[in-house]
């Protein structure tokens, strides 16, 4: 029998009275693209961080060419050929892309290749903290391929990133497969997986529950073993549901929830669209065509240069967040760190909205905070068991308490910008359902995602942006992803010119 | 994806790269300015002519706050902030008179190579009680400056001690080359640049504002945070140790409380300096000058006849009215980004 | 299952336990430093410490630090810290015998309004211009004590007045400090307000993440300015008690409790960087440094052992509690 690339056997590791891992196993075989997978808390993270020695296990085996290795600290997994892509960049933002290379011992020539390999043009002279997060993660995995590894470990690196540079990705991926050598892919996307990986370890409830080969098994397969059977059939019941929902709804023709017209500011130029109540109106774009500084642009987050906004009827310029707030104008950002209190309760982020004007700065009505806050978190299903403090929720649940904020304090339209991002397919789900059920009750939702396959299941309308523009407009059914990609890519307009 | 041509590209960049220096420097090119222009009026204000020997004077009472502001710049590079450099440099101040009264020369300067590496170990132990205990910085340094304080008080209750004089007029008086060209202060720059530039261009300079900038990532880097965290605190008490040794050979004696403006004036130094309080930016050819600018202010003020406690009020005043400008500044660049 | 287990789980949570209620362990902390102090005592004169007439000592010595405390903890909730509590402290004790001729009501309120604008001061630096906080109340503090110097050396009589005086040394029943009368009902506005008011909400929001209240629509500079304007006031009212007790002010008087206020917040158990912690705490910080302080003079202890013993005992407390907090 050929030897194993990695062979980790039964890696456990408790934080407190959290169980994070039970019992998992992961074999890597040479030359390999192998992903792991798993719900949010299945103990993916934990594992990724066991084996690239940010966290030591506290039982358990990690054998590398079937010799047992130690990995203590990250530098230290680099000695035994393992290159990790963390989910949070490794490049420190105050130096130069060169600094931090010198600062790893890294190759800079090597690092050079791979860019140029990577049809990238970066300039190594700038400042880390200026460059865009998906070039970052392009010059991450650049530094770790130009290490040569054995094993490549991609942590969820194409959650950040737009299409065209996720498929540059994966090319890098077959290259290392076809030179012997293995990845190790982690992601919540399962059409990645299926078209890009030879086998798949799925995680649940802290242990592996199968290995199995993506292309024969399919999504649903997938699904079924990251969240045990009955959740899966509960969840695919609930991801039906929207169609259904969408279909009864009727066109309400009365004045627009929201109403944009010309707006300007650095990286948008002359948007104008509508919103209705009861609708929920799709953005797509590539990374950097002007969503966040729109929907920035939208919560008062960055006073717009020019245009005009109208929130049923009433003219808003929003020169902070509460003006927005004020006229039921509420973001829901893609970073949950842009939402959340993590050293506080589930209560009070839920509340805490609703005590921003000084006019509400006086004593609270417990009784009322209580009803609103328990309604909202019925409404949204969010497990409460670790309500002392939100940093301690899984990422699902934390996401769910961004929304229920808005819930508990009332809106009018609500802007949610990648609100999936990093989530597991249970709670995706789940956020379909309860977006389309609030746009039933008359509410009005922007939506912007990075998954383009959620679109047809969410939106009633999708707009593609390209460099700042609107693109194309397309109907919800319609918006399949070959669609969104041509328009995304600005393709519609151009077509003949390209040609 | 459509590539710009080659030119208009290359142009770009060279923009770019222009703006960046302007960025990474303009603040301390901006301190300069600022020095240059107290000088003038310094030189403008006196009535007597204005020689060599203000210049010595200067340089002597802004030397131990430039050693200062060099070890506070190097723990807020690395992402902390040291409370305990003014009792640290007291504490150095007073053992140094102390003992260095009955010393010879040579015996004192050996002496003072001792103190500057006992210095550093007190800083190894600061930086490594933060990272063992992982209480924050500011706590447990403040701790420090009570301990270092309430050293120095065991060594000395009231000022005294001496040094041997020779020792005193090769700062206070000697000249290099030129009479323009004070001692003390070729060794302030010959000190920073043997301790710094080193330093500076090694994986640990690099490490230092790595850690300063973003711990998680430099710890995913594969940088030995605890490590590089204890080394600036050791350099932040070896800076420590020669702006007290530097503190004693200005003033000649031991003085358990000379240190205590040092802590607040090598903050608003490193401040005025350039580098950023939440790490990672910065470097020390700044916060020497701004230690030079809020020495000159002061003692501008002192020969232009202000009483001495208005001096610090206006002194004050100055720090603020520019950390609020900076501030501002900061806060426009913030709207017209991102 | 095994038993072995067991105890460790029950280890674990016990110390959540006391990480999520600091106010356990810092009972345990003070009643034994009392203790302790009263077996130093009887050891060293023959004579109880844990008398009812200590401990209502203790908390007369405390109230002035507890006030002081009390601003600083608000400030230390939002991330900020206020270093010129102590030359409040001096400013407000330094009016109060500058204008003590003119009557107790008029040289309290001004010394209050005194507090109102260095921490109003404070407040803008801090909150529109963005100033750290360390630097704008340091600076603040070096203009401040410079004005004092500058107007300390006019010409004036210095009076206490009588009501000042009582309030900040005598007590009723005679074992109930009148300063305890100031302290206990502002002690329980904080702790109620910081709980069930909508500012001690923002005030929690501001300090654990900033951008996400302003993108919750809090005006962060609001609550800012606030806490700032409010530790003035506290810290001014500790400078009456203060002057009070003392019968006189001189330039350093406000000097010796800067430390120990953030020491006080910090044993507190009160996040340095903001969003945790709350007032109840703070006050069992005032009182355990009050008798830490007992100790030192009974032990006899000069200045420079005092010193000492006091820094490794605040890094002592403060590494026990980032254990007990860090378990998660």
């Amino acid at each position: 029998m050929a030897e194993h690339l990695m062979e980790a056997r039964d890696v456990a590791k408790r934080f407190g009275p959290v169980v994070a891992l039970r019992s998992a196993d992961l074999v890597v075989e040479p030359g390999e693209v192998h992903a792991l997978l798993g719900a949010n808390g299945a103990g993916k993270s934990t594992l990724v961080k066991i084996l690239t020695g940010v966290l030591q296990a506290d039982s358990g085996t990690i054998a590398v060419d079937g010799r047992s290795a130690r990995v203590r600290s990250p530098s230290s997994a680099a000695r035994i050929g393992l290159a990790p892509v963390f989910q949070d960049p490794a490049l420190v933002p105050d130096l130069t892309v060169s600094a931090n290379l010198r600062m790893t011992r890294s190759d800079v020539d090597a690092v050079r290749r791979e860019l140029a390999s990577l049809e990238l043009d970066v300039d190594l002279g700038a400042l880390v903290g200026d460059l865009p997060l998906p070039t970052l993660r392009m010059v991450d995995l650049a530094r770790a391929l130009a290490r040569e590894p054995r094993l490549l470990l991609l942590d969820e690196i194409t959650a950040a990133l737009p299409s065209d540079l996720a498929e540059r990705v994966f090319v890098a991926m077959r290259n290392q497969r076809e030179r012997g050598r293995s990845v190790l892919f982690i992601t919540h996307r399962l059409n990645e997986v299926i078209q890009n990986c030879d086998r798949a370890t799925i995680l649940r409830d802290g242990g592996a529950v199968a290995t199995i080969v993506p292309e024969e098994g399919g999504e649903e397969l997938i699904v079924t073993h990251m969240l045990g059977e009955d959740v899966a059939r509960a969840a695919l019941a609930a991801a039906e549901q929207p169609a259904v929902l969408r279909r009864s709804r009727e066109t309400a023709d009365e004045t627009p929830s929201l109403e944009v017209e010309k707006l300007t500011t650095p990286g948008v130029h002359d948007l104008s669209f509508t919103l209705s109540a009861g609708e929920v109106l799709g953005i797509a774009a590539l990374e950097g065509q002007g969503q966040g500084e729109l929907f920035d642009a939208l919560a008062g987050a960055v006073p717009a240069s020019s245009g005009e906004i109208r929130v049923a009827g009433k003219p808003l310029e929003p020169r902070h967040p509460s003006d927005s707030i004020r006229a039921g104008l509420v973001l829901v950002p893609a970073d949950r760190l842009h939402a959340l209190l993590p050293q506080r309760s589930v209560r009070e982020n839920i509340a805490a909205p609703r005590y921003s004007s000084v006019r509400r700065w006086g004593p609270i009505s417990m009784r009322d905070e209580g009803r609103r806050v328990r309604e909202a978190i019925d409404a949204l299903d969010i497990d409460t068991r670790a309500a002392r403090q939100v940093r301690r929720l899984s990422g699902g649940n934390q996401q769910k308490v961004t929304i229920a904020r808005w819930l508990a304090s009332g809106f009018r339209t609500m802007l949610c910008f990648d609100p999936t991002r990093g989530i597991d397919v249970g709670t995706k789900r789940q956020i379909y359902a309860l977006l389309r059920g609030l746009a039933d009750d008359g509410a009005a939702i922007l939506f912007f995602s990075s998954e383009l396959a959620e679109f047809p299941l969410v939106c009633d309308r999708v707009l593609t942006l390209y460099g700042g523009r609107i693109t194309a407009e397309l109907p919800g059914a319609a918006a399949d992803e070959g669609a969104l990609l041509r328009a995304m890519h600005g393709l519609v307009e151009e077509e003949g010119a390209a040609a | 994806m459509s590539e710009p041509a080659a030119t208009t590209f290359g142009e770009a960049r060279r923009q770019l790269d222009v703006r960046r220096l302007a960025r990474r420097h303009g603040w301390t090119v901006g301190v300069f300015v600022l020095l240059l222009v107290i000088v003038l009026y310094w030189r403008s204000s006196t009535a007597v002519a204005w020689g060599p020997f203000d210049v010595q004077s200067v340089a002597i009472d802004a030397m131990p706050l430039a050693f200062a502001a060099c070890g506070q710049a190097i723990a807020i590079i690395s992402g902390g902030i040291d409370l305990s450099i003014g009792s640290l440099m007291a504490l150095v101040n007073v053992v140094a008179a102390r003992w260095m009264v009955t010393m010879s020369l040579r015996e004192a300067i050996f002496f003072m190579l001792l103190i500057v590496l006992a210095g550093a170990l007190a800083g190894a132990l600061t930086g490594t009680l933060i990272v063992v205990t992982r209480v924050a910085d500011i706590i447990v340094t403040l701790s420090m400056l009570f301990v270092w304080a309430g050293a120095a008080l065991a060594v000395m209750t009231i000022p005294g001690g001496g040094i041997p004089p020779r020792l005193g007029t090769l700062v206070t008086v000697d000249t290099v080359f030129t009479t323009w060209l004070p001692a003390a202060l070729v060794i302030l720059v010959g000190v920073v640049a043997v301790v710094w530039i080193p330093i500076r261009s090694s994986r640990l300079g690099l490490a230092l504002y790595a850690v300063g900038s973003n711990r998680n990532a430099a710890y995913l880097a594969g940088v030995n945070v605890a490590r590089t965290r204890i080394a600036a605190y050791a350099l932040s008490g070896t800076f420590a140790a020669l702006g007290g040794l530097a503190l004693t050979m200005a003033s000649g004696i031991g003085d358990p409380h000379a240190g205590d403006i040092y802590t607040l004036n090598s903050v608003a130094a490193v401040v005025l300096g350039g580098v950023s309080l939440l790490g990672g930016v910065g470097g020390l050819i700044g916060p020497i000058a701004a230690a030079f600018v809020l020495t000159l202010v002061k003692t501008v003020l002192i020969i232009r006849g202000v009483d001495q406690n208005w001096a610090q009020v206006i002194q004050g005043t100055l720090i603020v009215v520019v950390m609020m400008l900076g501030g501002l500044a900061l806060r426009q660049k913030g709207k017209s980004g991102t | 299952m095994t038993t072995t287990p067991v105890p460790e789980t029950r280890r674990i949570e016990v110390r959540r336990l006391l990480g999520d209620n600091p106010a356990i362990v810092l009972t345990f902390v003070f009643v034994g430093l009392f203790i302790a102090t009263d077996i130093v005592n009887r050891v060293q004169s023959g004579h109880a410490f844990a008398t009812p007439k200590q401990l209502s000592t203790t908390f007369l010595y405390a109230a002035v630090l507890g006030l002081i405390a009390a601003g600083q903890t608000l400030v230390m909730l939002t991330g900020g810290v206020d270093l010129s509590v102590a030359t409040t402290v001096t400013a407000a004790a330094f009016t109060v015998s500058r204008v003590g001729t003119h009557g107790a009501a008029e040289s309290i309120a001004l010394a209050l309004g005194v507090g109102l604008l260095i921490g109003a001061v404070n407040g803008v630096g801090v909150s529109i211009f963005r100033v750290n906080p360390l630097i704008m109340t340091l600076g603040v503090s070096v203009i401040t004590l410079g004005l004092l110097t500058v107007e300390a050396q006019g010409q004036f009589t210095a009076l206490v007045p009588d009501f000042v005086a009582t309030l900040g040394s005598e007590r009723v029943l005679s074992y109930i400090p009148y300063d305890l009368f100031i302290w206990a009902p502002i002690a329980a506005v904080i702790i109620l307000g910081l709980r069930y008011s909508g500012i001690g909400r923002m005030i929690y929001a501001v300090g654990d993440n900033p951008v996400a209240a302003r993108l919750g629509g809090v005006r962060v500079w609001q609550v800012q300015l606030f806490v700032y304007a409010m530790c003035g006031v506290l810290s001014a009212l500790g400078g009456i008690l203060l002057v009070g007790f003392n019968n006189a002010a001189d330039l350093g008087i406000g000097a010796p409790f800067l430390l120990p206020s953030v020491a006080a917040v910090v044993i507190g158990g009160t996040s340095i960087f903001g969003g945790s912690g709350g007032y109840a705490g703070t006050i069992f910080g005032a009182l355990i440094l009050t008798v830490l302080d007992s100790l030192l003079v009974i032990l006899n202890a000069s200045q420079a052992t005092r010193q000492i013993l006091y820094g490794l005992i605040v890094l002592g407390l403060a590494a026990i509690y980032a254990r007990t907090s860090s378990s998660s």
